[in-house]
């Protein structure tokens, strides 16, 4: 089982490797990839949490959002190194994981839910707040970030590359977790949590571990995400991102960082589709959700395994 | 801010309370009875107002309209009930977020396709489009008050229908534990569909007395039912008396500090900036307090007794 998952992660890092170069490599199609790589590892930094230490947060979204507004922010003061931006975002968003963490582990259940999307709501309304950085309407970046000083980001081919090399980066920290000594107290404690107790582990410390690591990867996805639109709005922080995201998840199912993958890629790219046919593809695609849900329980890993 | 401004904004915040109580106790109690997420229950308050409007503008009266939104709402949500709800029960709190995601999904799309996205109007009665003199010199919107009466009265008879009644009995006892219930012979299911129609009519309800005072527009609900989730949370899962008190307990901070945020930020900003960082601090207050109340009752202020 294990062997088929990691070999399905590597073909469709194989398909997206060769993608520019059978008919994906226009400029359009290739920021669609990008996109979907971006929310491919927002999503595997999500399935850590549910599906490994299930812990089914609603704001996610906030950490993708407190990376792209540390872009905003040194954008601002002309600070535009990827050796400076990328790491000062990581961390911001994985210090934002570990103070709202730090009180939300403490709960669980229905209100972890509750109070992961209280914390949001409260990083939505702060970024709203920035009017230097353009309040509600958000902030276009002067540039993409330079490497050592030069714009080799700008290209869209190299863009594509370094996030697909990112992404499978993501995907082997995450896959490397689960499969760890730390990974199987998670999913121990998220099976019985009072077996893990008696054992003699502390879930708590754990769980915050693995938020603040999924914090810090959803921090890196955020400076991604403003690098690749240019462009940062506190509607990356909207609740209903959050909702995408877990979304994304499920769609792909829980069996492991490849289902995230695989639901991010599918998301994307159905939205795209739906987007073109019609105005109102919310009409076709909520529906489309509310099936997914009843009738396809393991998402699209599951289709797979069982096939 | 003087004292007189300072009542205003408390009308007000007990006025939005009132709304938010209305939305947030059928909510409590879906999720108390049932254990069942409804993130489509801020879509009912939208569909409400929507429906109001509507069937004000067809009817020529708002009286009308706001008497037949009851029955609108009622029904829809016995029908969203009877096609995706009553298949959730069963399943884990992340499907029943994802399901009625979807919902949310649709039905703000679906009011876009409708009606548009340009706000609609709904307008005000004239036999309370007036004001009425609450201090020297001081007129508060005659709709407001009238809001906030039917309000508490609808809360009283809420009130009355959960702890005097027999079927309130059971509501409640079936929030503290359903199985017990179901074992004693109630159709839990039935006693479930009526809550949840019943929660759907107050949320329309709530929705159409707001529509003249607030624009009536596509995912008006959203922001709603986020506050209608603190809410809860706040109160206790599955209370209706942590309901209204945490609903107006809401209400007030988030109206009053809308008002002095502003005039607190003055003190060190200007005046734009004052007004911009005073609504984002109004705004986040709310998730401030609740955070503060779930660090140390992590069951919320009333829990309900398991």
């Amino acid at each position: 089982m294990k062997r088929q998952d990691i070999a399905i992660a590597l073909a469709i890092f194989a398909a997206l490797a060769l993608a520019p170069f059978i008919g994906f490599g226009q400029g359009y199609s290739l920021t669609l990839l990008a996109r979907a790589m971006i929310f491919g590892m927002a999503a595997i930094s999500l399935s850590l949490l549910v599906g490994g230490a299930g812990l089914v947060s609603l704001g996610q979204a906030a950490m993708m959002g407190v990376g792209a507004y540390a872009v905003v922010v040194l954008d601002h003061g002309r600070i535009t190194e990827a050796w400076m931006v990328v790491p000062i975002g990581i961390a911001a968003a994985a210090a934002f994981a570990l103070l709202t963490g730090a009180i939300a582990i403490r709960t669980s259940g229905v209100h972890f839910i509750m109070i992961t999307l209280a914390f949001g709501q409260m990083a939505f309304f702060t970024t709203s707040f920035f009017a230097l950085y353009g309040g509600d309407d958000g902030y276009t970046l002067y540039n993409r970030l330079e490497v050592f000083g030069s714009r080799v980001l700008e290209g869209g081919l190299v863009f594509h590359f370094v996030c697909l090399g990112l992404l499978i980066a993501v995907w082997a920290l995450v896959q490397a977790l689960l499969n760890s000594r730390f990974g199987r107290v998670l999913q121990a404690a998220r099976d019985n949590e009072t077996r893990a107790r008696a054992v003699g582990f502390e879930p708590y410390a754990y769980r915050l571990v693995a938020y603040v690591i999924a914090g810090a990867i959803g921090g890196l996805s955020g400076v991604l995400l403003a690098n690749a639109a240019e462009f940062v709005a506190p509607a990356y922080l909207a609740w209903q991102r959050s909702g995408d995201l877990l979304f994304m998840v499920i769609l792909g199912g829980l069996a492991g960082p490849h289902g995230a993958l695989m639901g991010a890629l599918a998301f994307v790219l159905i939205e795209e589709w739906l987007a073109k046919l019609t105005e109102h593809w919310r009409l076709i695609f909520g529906p489309m959700l509310i099936f997914c849900v009843f009738f396809m329980r393991g998402g699209i890993a599951g289709l797979l395994r069982r096939g | 801010m003087n004292t007189t401004l300072l009542f205003v904004q408390a009308l007000n915040g007990l006025q939005f309370g009132i709304l938010l109580f209305l939305v947030a106790a059928g909510l409590t109690l879906v999720f108390g009875v049932m254990d069942f997420i409804n993130l489509a229950h801020g879509v009912q308050y939208m569909l409400g107002a929507y429906m109001g409007a509507t069937l004000a503008a067809l009817t020529g009266s708002f009286w009308w309209g706001l008497l037949l939104t009851l029955p609108a709402t009622l029904g829809f949500g016995l029908l969203l009930e009877f096609l995706v709800f009553r298949h959730l029960y069963e399943r884990d709190h992340l499907s029943q977020v994802l399901a009625t995601f979807g919902v949310i999904l649709f039905l703000n799309q679906g009011v876009k396709a409708v009606f548009g996205t340009a706000p609609m109007q709904m307008p005000l009665p004239e036999l309370l489009s007036g004001g009425v003199p609450v201090m020297d010199g001081l007129l508060y919107p005659t709709y407001r008050i009238a809001i906030l009466v039917a309000g508490l009265a609808i809360a009283g008879l809420l009130w009355f229908l959960v702890e005097r009644t027999r079927v309130g009995m059971l509501v409640r006892a079936g929030a503290s534990n359903a199985a017990m219930v179901s074992a004693l012979g109630v159709d839990i299911r039935r006693l479930f569909m009526l809550v949840f129609g019943f929660g759907a009519m107050l949320a329309g309800f709530a929705g159409a007395m707001a529509a003249p005072i607030l624009s009536v527009e596509p995912g008006m609900g959203d922001n709603l039912l986020i506050l209608a989730f603190v809410v809860i949370v706040i109160g206790g899962i599955g209370s209706v008396r942590g309901a209204f008190i945490a609903a107006l307990l809401v209400g007030l901070v988030e109206t009053i500090g809308r008002g002095m945020m502003p005039d607190l930020m003055r003190l060190f900003l200007d005046p734009s900036a004052a007004r911009q960082a005073g609504a984002a601090m109004a705004s986040m207050l709310i998730y401030v307090v609740m955070a503060a109340i779930l660090a140390f009752r992590p069951a919320g202020l009333f829990p309900v007794r398991r």
